[in-house]
């Protein structure tokens, strides 16, 4: 293995089109190394969610391939796959379904069969990660938009993935609870992948980003020169909030 | 309202009976509801010694006999038909208060009332110490099938949530001035009902969704705390023990 270093994710030539005909992925290549926290923007209906459900086999690639930490993403594979990639839904009411918070935590890590006190130390350095350990036997339909995002963020923690994909981590949440929620994900030493419409929030976390359109990936590179791109974002309906300049 | 999901009845308590585990506490609650149903209704004190044995499980427990009564009410509705059959049955018949009495009927109605009554209290006492998801977790531990226990546990996370949403809706329509005083007004309110439970529909795709990407396969994980140990079986289905011995007495003096 000398010198070489797997990269976390890697995409191949992917392409899906949906049984209607309609064409969401086409060839799109990309490739995440470890510790790198990656920015995916695009408009509404550009692929990003279809893009993100390829990562861990809900959907699966007509053509190309998707390799987590060099193992395919395959049938027989499925298992560990889940494992590695952690997935953050935008809604966290539907992400979060177990009665309580410790118990949602859990369910993650027992899937994948850790038991007894392991699963305990599991839940427990999941919830600290995420400021939310006070919480643990509460009802997650108790809890602030804020508090549950973070819980659900620690949810997907508690399986130690290779990749964490948050999806929209930033939406419906009040400038605070972002706040916060910027500063945990920023203490995470992990790789991530982000899909935001929230431009300042991947300025904020992700040093390089990937913009992705009608199916494609139109521009990667570092965050902040593709933001200061008015010509790129206009031509891809991003846009950055009123008064926000980028030099 | 910090410790998850509270029902109006249970009622928190730090007892043994509180203590003891899910599991042991239905089946000795199922065991106890089997010995008052097969008692001949005619050994009437025996009855009064079941009772007892609630009384005694009420003391350890510290449930207070109003917080039981009260809510025993629930059973009102279901024993109005046994008040009607001292007045319908059939004959011989006894004299009371100018009133003739079927004897039967009498009979028909003290099993209805006497039996229903037990096991509305027996019910109640199980709910009173042990928490929802406790009895969930005690019904996975019988070995109820493990479909049953997801809906189930989906359930109680999810009731909330869509009756959240309900009311989000209903504001929503009252908002925009609807006000349903007659029947042909509820049209809205109909679609309303059909709109969520298209919302819930998709939500329960989403929720799948994200269960399959933490590894769902089928089963709820079980939680890894210790089953109940001898101890605590002989402890828990003492009552029950208890209701036998009612019950065998019962069968031999009549």
């Amino acid at each position: 293995m000398a010198g070489h270093v797997t990269a976390s994710l890697e995409i191949a030539d992917v392409t899906f089109a949906y049984p209607d005909g309609h064409a969401a992925l086409r060839d799109v290549k990309l490739c995440i190394e470890r510790g790198e926290r990656v920015a995916l923007l695009g408009p509404n209906g550009a692929g990003k969610t279809t893009l993100v459900l390829h990562l861990n086999g809900i959907l699966a690639a007509q053509q190309g391939s998707v390799t987590v930490a060099g193992l395919a993403v395959e049938k027989p594979n499925l298992r560990e796959i889940r494992r590695r990639v952690g997935i953050v839904f935008q809604d966290p009411d539907d992400q979060l379904f177990m009665p309580t918070v410790g118990e949602d935590v859990a369910f993650g890590p027992a899937n994948f069969g850790v038991t007894g006190a392991d699963l305990h130390a599991r839940v427990d350095a999941a919830l600290a990660a995420v400021d939310m350990v006070e919480h643990r036997d509460r009802s997650p339909l108790n809890l602030s938009g804020g508090q549950r995002r973070r819980v659900a963020l620690a949810t997907v923690l508690a399986c130690e993935p290779e990749i964490l994909v948050l999806d929209e981590p930033s939406s419906n949440l009040d400038p605070v609870a972002r706040r916060e929620l910027a500063e945990v994900v920023l203490r995470l030493d992990a790789t991530m992948l982000m899909v935001t419409h929230d431009l300042p929030f991947a300025l904020q976390l992700c040093p390089r980003s990937i913009v992705l359109d009608d199916g494609a990936v139109v521009a990667d590179g570092p965050t902040r020169e593709l933001l200061a791109d008015e010509e790129l974002l206009r031509r891809h309906r991003l846009e950055l909030p009123y008064g926000f300049v980028l030099s | 309202m910090g410790a998850g999901h509270a029902h109006p009845l249970y009622l928190p308590g730090p007892s043994a009976v509180h203590r003891l585990p899910a599991e042991v506490k239905i089946v000795a609650a199922f065991l106890g509801v089997l010995c008052v149903v097969a008692t001949p209704r005619e050994a009437f004190p025996v009855f009064g010694g079941y009772l007892l044995v609630l009384v005694a499980v009420w003391i350890v427990a510290r449930i207070p006999l109003r917080w039981i009564a009260v809510r025993s009410l629930i059973e009102a509705p279901f024993v109005v038909l046994a008040v009607l059959l001292p007045f319908t049955g059939p004959p011989p018949t006894v004299e009371w208060l100018g009133f003739a009495l079927s004897e039967p009927g009498l009979l028909g109605a003290w099993n209805i009332l006497v039996k229903g009554a037990l096991g509305v209290l027996t019910s109640l006492t199980l709910a009173a110490t042990t928490p929802l998801r406790d009895l969930l977790v005690g019904l996975q531990r019988l070995g109820a099938p493990a479909l049953v226990v997801t809906i189930a546990t989906l359930m109680l996370r999810y009731v909330d949530v869509i009756a959240g949403e309900a009311r989000r809706m209903r504001l929503a329509r009252i908002s925009r001035g609807h006000d349903p005083r007659f029947l042909w007004q509820l049209g809205a309110t109909a679609r309303g009902v059909g709109s969520l439970f298209v919302r819930s529909y998709a939500r329960g795709e989403r929720v799948h969704l994200a269960m399959l990407a933490r590894g769902w396969a089928g089963r709820m994980p079980r939680r890894s705390d210790a089953a109940a140990t001898p101890r605590q079986w002989a402890l828990g289905l003492a009552p029950a023990v208890a209701a036998f011995a009612l019950a065998l007495a019962g069968w031999l003096a009549t």
